[in-house]
């Protein structure tokens, strides 16, 4: 031990290390707005409600995800429309509750409720959280092409 | 009386050393960060000019807008003496340095023990700081430093004895003549590594850092300091780096010498190489700092006292044997 300490040998395998690392290894850095990570297909982000390819809303307010949210974060009242279908009124999530675990997701039977991969969604304050039908709708409007993406990537595994 | 011409001169050297020095102060704030960053396998700053390059005047631009805060329970004279009797001193140092033969603005004969006794006044801007901000942590942050650059001064004074027993001058001009034909690196390889060490605990550096130790301390005896008097203990503690770097390089690196006295080497003005040396010590000093974790306070006290100083005693002895024998 007296041998090892005198030449200090510990300390200069550490310093070649780092200097190992200055020059020989990779940067890791993101420049983040402007580089993003890669994204898993099932990457739960932002809530979106999505549509059928003719523009009705998948949502038949069954309320399974309002049932299954640990947070109860999703609000849902229904109506039946004049057809005879059943439909959403109301359609409320409140981001700040939701703990992104993605149940409401597998939960739904028409795959209507989805979480998307945007995750930069942060606000100024706290009522600009809480989502209701349109936004959620709106989302899924704006982000349906890379949903519908992640969710055939996914499918083999669901 | 002073002739006012020479006075010109001198305040013009003075400046042709300060300006430099707080520039290459700034550019090691950038180097460090960028240095520890490619350890860390991160980029570091990047956004404010090329590279980053003007990052240190952001930096400076931020700490002179802000609120000079002088708490209410502080000793506002003390207060701001403090950070400016750690700047000015670590200033002062830089008068018995020789950048090159004949290139110093004091050539005094005691120029090794001027420099000793500036880097031990050092230690009451930091006292002063941490007792007159009357905060626990400053006060604990200034006992722990005061404490560290007492003890490690004492290896350092040891260290400078054998360098002058063997340079046989006080002289710093004289000592680094003496390493005409050999660095004293190569016979005082264990001093170097000794000063090396004292060297970061003297400028409270990493792995020695302890009275900053942000963890427990917050930032240690500047922690009530903000804006400009904040800048001013920077400014000194990284001049004091610097210092540290000339002083090392003329100790045993044969300061402004070329590594060999043959045709290619001495083209290279002495400056050149004196900067190259130093710019090689202040690396040390960053790469050691993202290497090495803390020490603990014990562990710290323990290797000054308990192996250092014996250690550099005996080698005064070896040493002043040898050159009797001789």
């Amino acid at each position: 031990m007296k041998l090892k300490f005198f030449p200090l040998t510990e300390l200069c395998s550490g310093l070649f290390l780092t200097l190992k690392y200055m020059f020989l290894k990779k940067k890791v850095t993101l420049a983040y707005p402007y580089e993003k990570g890669a994204l898993s297909p099932r990457f739960r982000g932002e809530h979106a409600l999505r549509r059928y390819p003719n523009g009705e809303e998948r949502c038949i307010a069954c309320k399974l995800c309002e049932a299954v949210c640990p947070a109860q974060a999703i609000t849902i009242e229904a109506e039946e429309r004049e057809d005879g279908s059943r439909r959403a009124t109301r359609y409320d999530i409140d981001m700040i509750k939701c703990i992104y675990c993605g149940l409401c997701e597998e939960s739904c039977p028409v795959d209507a409720i989805v979480e998307g991969p945007n995750f930069e969604f942060a606000t100024d304050t706290r009522e600009e959280l809480y989502y209701n039908k349109d936004k959620l709708l709106a989302n899924g409007d704006r982000w349906e092409v890379a949903i519908a993406a992640r969710l055939e990537q996914d499918a083999r595994y669901r | 009386m002073v002739n006012v011409e020479d006075l010109l001169f001198l305040i013009g050297y003075t400046l042709l050393i300060i300006i430099p020095l707080l520039l290459a102060v700034a550019y090691l704030t950038y180097v460090e960060r960028k240095v520890i960053a490619a350890m860390q396998r991160r980029v570091g700053p990047n956004v404010v000019g090329w590279f980053g390059l003007l990052q240190p005047f952001a930096d400076g631009l931020k700490l002179l807008h802000k609120e000079t805060i002088i708490p209410t329970q502080a000793n506002p004279f003390l207060f701001i003496v403090a950070p400016l009797l750690t700047f000015g001193l670590s200033l002062s140092a830089w008068a018995v340095i020789p950048f090159g033969p004949g290139m110093v603005i004091s050539n005094i004969n005691v120029g090794i023990l001027y420099l000793f006794a500036i880097s031990s006044l050092g230690v009451y801007g930091i006292i002063m700081a941490g007792w007159a901000s009357n905060s626990k942590y400053s006060f604990l942050g200034a006992l722990r430093s005061a404490a560290q650059m007492v003890s490690y001064e004492v290896s350092i004074g040891l260290v400078i004895v054998t360098i002058l027993l063997s340079a046989g001058s006080l002289n710093l001009s004289e000592i680094v003549e003496a390493q005409q034909n050999i660095w004293f690196i190569i016979p005082h390889l264990p001093m170097a590594v000794i000063f090396s060490i004292s060297a970061l605990a003297e400028t409270n550096r990493a792995p020695f850092d302890l009275p900053e130790a942000e963890a427990e301390l917050v930032s240690g005896y500047n922690v009530e300091y903000s804006s400009m008097t904040f800048a001013l203990f920077f400014l000194g503690e990284y001049a004091n780096m610097i210092l540290m770097s000339a002083i090392g390089s003329i100790l045993f690196l044969g300061g402004w010498l070329p590594p060999l006295q043959i045709p290619p080497f001495t083209w290279v003005p002495g400056i050149v190489w004196f900067s190259l040396k130093m710019s090689f010590l202040l690396f040390v000093f960053l790469w050691v700092r993202a290497t090495f974790p803390r020490y603990r306070y014990d562990q710290l006290m323990r290797l000054g006292w308990k192996v250092f100083l014996p250690f550099s005693l005996l080698w005064v002895i070896l040493t002043a044997g040898v050159i009797v024998i001789l």
